[in-house]
C-alpha cells in the first residue's frame, strides 16, 4: 500500500500527503507535543532529537536540533501561526546549516479519513531556487540514510 | 547537485514546462517551437537556452536548422532525486506510525 504522495506544485510549492491509522487528534498531538515528536522526526537512521521545543500556541517557538551522536548535527527554527487542534497548524520554520535557509510556510492539514486521517502537508517556498535548494537538503538527508543502512550490511 | 538545482530551476517556468511537453511529442525546430506559445523567436531562443544548460534538451544540426529534442534520461534523473525525498519523508512518517499505535493503546488503557 502506497500511502504517501509528494508532489511539487506551482514554482513554489511541495505539497506531501500521507494517511495514519489514528485519530486526527492523535497526530495532530504527534506534531505539537515534543516528547512525541522527539520520537519519530529524526530523518535517518542513527539520528536523534536532543532538544524539541514546541510551544504550540500562535507566535509560539519551535526549535528541534537533531544530532548523529557523531558530532554532526543541525538546528531548525521556527514560529507557530495559527493553530485549529486537531486539523489544522500553520507555520514558519527555516533549517539553520548552519546558515539560516529562507522561511518555509507550511500548513499541515489533518481530515478525518474513515477511521483514520489523512494529513496534507502544503510548504510554500519564496521562490522556486530556494525550493529546489531543499528539495536537494532532502535528498542530502535521504543518501545519508542509505550509507548508514550500508555500513550496517558491511 | 548543481545540475540538479538547474534543472529544477528551468522546470520552475510554465513556457519551459510547455516547450518540454512539446518535446516530449517529438523533435521539434524553434519555428515549430515558437508558434504556439505566441512568442518571439528570441524569447524561444532564450527558453531553449536555459533548458539545454540545465542539460534537460539537446540540439541537432541539419542545415541551417537546430531542431531540439528531449534529452534521454534528463527527467529519470530528478525522479530518483524526488523518490529520495520522498524516502527520507517516509522514514519519519513510518516511526509516526509507531508513536501514533503507542498513543492509541495508551488511550484505550485509560478507557478500560
Amino acid at each position: 500500500m502506497s500511502k504517501m504522495t509528494l508532489k511539487t506544485e506551482g514554482d513554489t510549492h511541495l505539497i506531501v500527503t500521507r494517511r495514519f491509522a489514528a485519530s486526527p487528534e492523535a497526530v495532530y498531538r504527534a506534531h505539537t507535543d515534543p516528547e512525541l515528536i522527539k520520537k519519530w522526526l529524526l530523518g535517518p537512521e542513527g539520528w536523534s532529537m536532543p532538544v524539541c521545543i514546541s510551544e504550540a500556541r500562535p507566535g509560539g517557538k519551535i526549535r528541534y536540533e537533531w544530532t548523529n551522536g557523531k558530532g554532526g548535527g543541525f538546528h531548525l527554527t521556527g514560529e507557530y501561526l495559527e493553530l485549529n487542534p486537531f486539523s489544522r497548524i500553520v507555520h514558519v520554520e527555516r533549517m539553520h546549516l548552519p546558515e539560516p535557509t529562507p522561511n518555509n510556510h507550511v500548513e499541515t492539514r489533518f481530515d478525518q479519513d474513515g477511521e483514520g486521517t489523512l494529513m496534507t502537508l502544503r510548504m510554500t517556498l519564496p521562490d522556486e531556487k530556494t525550493r529546489a535548494n531543499m528539495l536537494a537538503t532532502g535528498m542530502e538527508h535521504g543518501m545519508e540514510a542509505s550509507y548508514v543502512r550500508l555500513e550496517q550490511m558491511i | 547537485m548543481e545540475d540538479l538545482d538547474a534543472k529544477f530551476a528551468a522546470l520552475a517556468d510554465p513556457t519551459r514546462r510547455a516547450i518540454l511537453a512539446r518535446l516530449s511529442l517529438g523533435e521539434a525546430t524553434v519555428n515549430e517551437l515558437a508558434d504556439p506559445f505566441e512568442m518571439t523567436q528570441p524569447a524561444i531562443s532564450q527558453h531553449l537556452k536555459v533548458l539545454e544548460d540545465a542539460g534537460l534538451i539537446v540540439r541537432r544540426v541539419e542545415g541551417t536548422k537546430r531542431p531540439r529534442r528531449l534529452a534521454n534520461r534528463a527527467l529519470e534523473e530528478m525522479d530518483q532525486w524526488l523518490a529520495m525525498l520522498r524516502a527520507a519523508f517516509e522514514k519519519n512518517y513510518n516511526r509516526l506510525d509507531d508513536v501514533l499505535a503507542g498513543i492509541d493503546i495508551k488511550k484505550k488503557g485509560e478507557k478500560r
